[in-house]
């Protein structure tokens, strides 16, 4: 299944250090929170942009492989602002406690977060696009919104209960601390 | 400033001749940790080149002016970006051309003796994999134990010293480097012998390598006789060159013993191993000097650069000699192991014939340091 980015760079054939320097000056381009594809060939790009994305404060999501080609994933971070302390959204509940219960986990990252390890069984709506899809989302049941660190699922949690929806719950703290199962779809 | 070009040869001439480098390694954290240029005199500063893509100015200060500068990366293309722009910054400046990947391929040839009658003992110290081959030169022939995969380097060397290569041997079959014995047996029209029972699932022709064989070299007849020495491996087979020199294959190093366990059989090959070096050994000549198959750290180097001691000393410093007690030698071998070679799985079926990689594969599978022993 392809993976969903905003943007792609083609750092095919380009030997070291060129896929790091061309993946720099691609993600100035991009806003917070947009993900970026690169197309690379050189084998030591992956360990090389999975330090340099920890370093500068980009989110690392992950790498596929195609023959030669390797497909890496990041979303660009703002090293300026961290993601903590700015929850408002008064119903939580804890990762542990979503295991097993009846209702709808609904994943608010981007489609390439989700697509390489997501809660088995999550719907992905990224927060680009809830507004336009929630009313696919059943009024009745029981809502868990998940993202990586518990605060775009705030934001999306407050958006849906805004919109009327009441069984509405933001869980915390999210991917970052997901120690159960995990499902793919790369 | 200009930005100088090194070779492997040149590094390793700094660590030969106990030379002061400062290198900047600009791989990052996690590969520099793994492995890099060891040398007696050396310096080093690790900062990977994705975090200098803003300038070096953060680092200037932590480069020393008053000796000398080598930028290292894996291949070589970030080492020239980061040196161009130190040179920018007015330093002077040098990179390793080819970087780790010909650091690990490079052979520096340094003569360990004279043989009876004209002969020479040649051993062949790989600095960045730690690995030590050897080529034993009587008039007009030559026998290789151990050769590495770059044959050419063996053949020309040959070639030079106007010998032919007859015999060729491996004490073991290898799981942290690919072997060129074979390929240079059947390049050369020499016997290429290995152990049989290291020798099972190994899909191509060999002699056997059998205890007790004795083959002569050349018209100063220099003696190679075989002495089977299990343990590292069940088939492992140490050489005793000319009566003077006993080359331990995997077996015993300078500074540790082999490790049991790289073909998944440490618990069954430890009572080898302990018979090897506490009995058949004991029974040797002590002023044999000891030549390994391996060296794992820069201290084991002598001053001429050779890896070799006397196997008295051995017996006496060597601490995997000196663990009287049987079920505490047993767990110091099979308890607590260094993690294993890189790709040792793939390495072994390369060796065996099983799989036939590109070259550049087999680049990938050797790279990192050298782990065959227990210190």
């Amino acid at each position: 299944m392809p993976i969903k980015a905003d943007v792609q760079l083609d750092a095919k054939g380009l030997a070291c250090p060129m896929p790091i320097v061309r993946t720099k000056k691609a993600m100035n381009e991009l806003t917070e929170g947009q993900v970026l594809e690169v197309l690379a060939t050189d084998k030591g790009s992956k360990a090389d942009l999975v330090a340099w994305s920890k370093t500068v404060g980009h989110q690392y999501i992950g790498t596929t492989e195609d023959g030669e080609v390797l497909a890496h994933y990041i979303r660009k971070g703002n090293p300026e602002t961290t993601e903590a302390d700015e929850k408002t959204f008064a119903q939580t509940i804890s990762n542990e406690r979503i295991v097993g219960k009846s209702g709808i986990v609904l994943d608010v990252r981007e489609a390439a977060e989700y697509a390489f390890g997501h809660v088995p069984g999550a719907i992905s709506m990224p927060m680009g696009e809830l507004e336009a899809r929630m009313k696919e989302l059943d009024m009745d049941q029981e809502i868990y919104v998940i993202c990586r660190t518990g605060t775009r699922s705030d934001m999306a949690a407050q958006t849906l209960s805004n919109a009327g929806y009441t069984k509405v719950y933001n869980v915390l703290p999210g991917m970052t601390g997901w120690t159960g199962e995990l499902e793919t779809s790369i | 400033m200009t930005v100088n070009k090194w070779t492997a040869a040149d590094v390793a001439r700094k660590v030969i001749d106990n030379k002061e480098l400062f290198i900047l390694d600009v791989r990052n954290a996690d590969a520099f940790e793994d492995w890099k240029i060891d040398g007696h005199q050396f310096d080093y500063l690790n900062v990977p080149y994705f975090d200098l893509l803003d300038g070096v100015e953060e680092i200037l200060l932590k480069i020393p002016t008053n000796k000398e500068v080598l930028v290292v990366c894996a291949k070589e293309g970030s080492s020239i970006m980061i040196a161009e722009m130190l040179s920018d910054a007015g330093r002077e400046v040098a990179y390793l051309a080819g970087g780790m990947k010909s650091w690990s391929m490079y052979l520096e040839p340094i003569k360990v003796g004279d043989l009876h009658n004209g002969g020479e003992l040649y051993q062949f110290v790989r600095l960045g994999k730690g690995c030590l081959s050897y080529m034993v030169i009587s008039k007009g022939e030559a026998a290789l134990i151990d050769a590495v995969r770059f044959t050419e380097v063996f053949t020309k060397f040959a070639e030079e010293k106007n010998v032919k290569i007859t015999h060729v041997f491996d004490t073991h079959l290898h799981a942290d480097h690919i072997s060129g014995g074979r390929h240079i047996a059947a390049a050369t029209g020499a016997t290429y012998y290995l152990p049989e029972k290291d020798a099972e699932e190994v899909v191509f022709d060999y002699t056997k390598l059998e205890d007790g064989l004795t083959v002569q070299i050349g018209a100063s007849k220099i003696d190679v006789g075989a002495l089977y020495s299990p343990g590292h491996t069940i088939g492992s087979t140490s050489f005793i060159v000319d009566h003077k020199y006993l080359l331990t294959g995997d077996i015993l190093f300078i500074d540790s013993i082999g490790r049991p366990d790289l073909a998944g059989l440490a618990e069954d090959w430890v009572g080898d191993l302990r018979e090897t070096l506490y009995t058949r050994y004991r029974t040797l000549a002590e002023d044999l000097i000891v030549l390994p198959a391996h060296f794992m750290i820069i201290e084991e180097l002598n001053e001429d650069g050779t890896v070799s001691k006397r196997l008295g000393d051995l017996f006496a410093e060597n601490h995997g000699l000196n663990v009287e007690d049987e079920a505490k030698f047993r767990s110091m071998v099979t308890d607590n192991l260094p993690p294993q070679p890189n790709a040792y799985q793939e390495i072994r079926h390369v060796n065996m014939g099983k799989i036939t990689p590109s070259d550049e594969e087999q680049t990938e599978m050797e790279i990192g340091p050298n782990r065959c022993a227990v210190r």
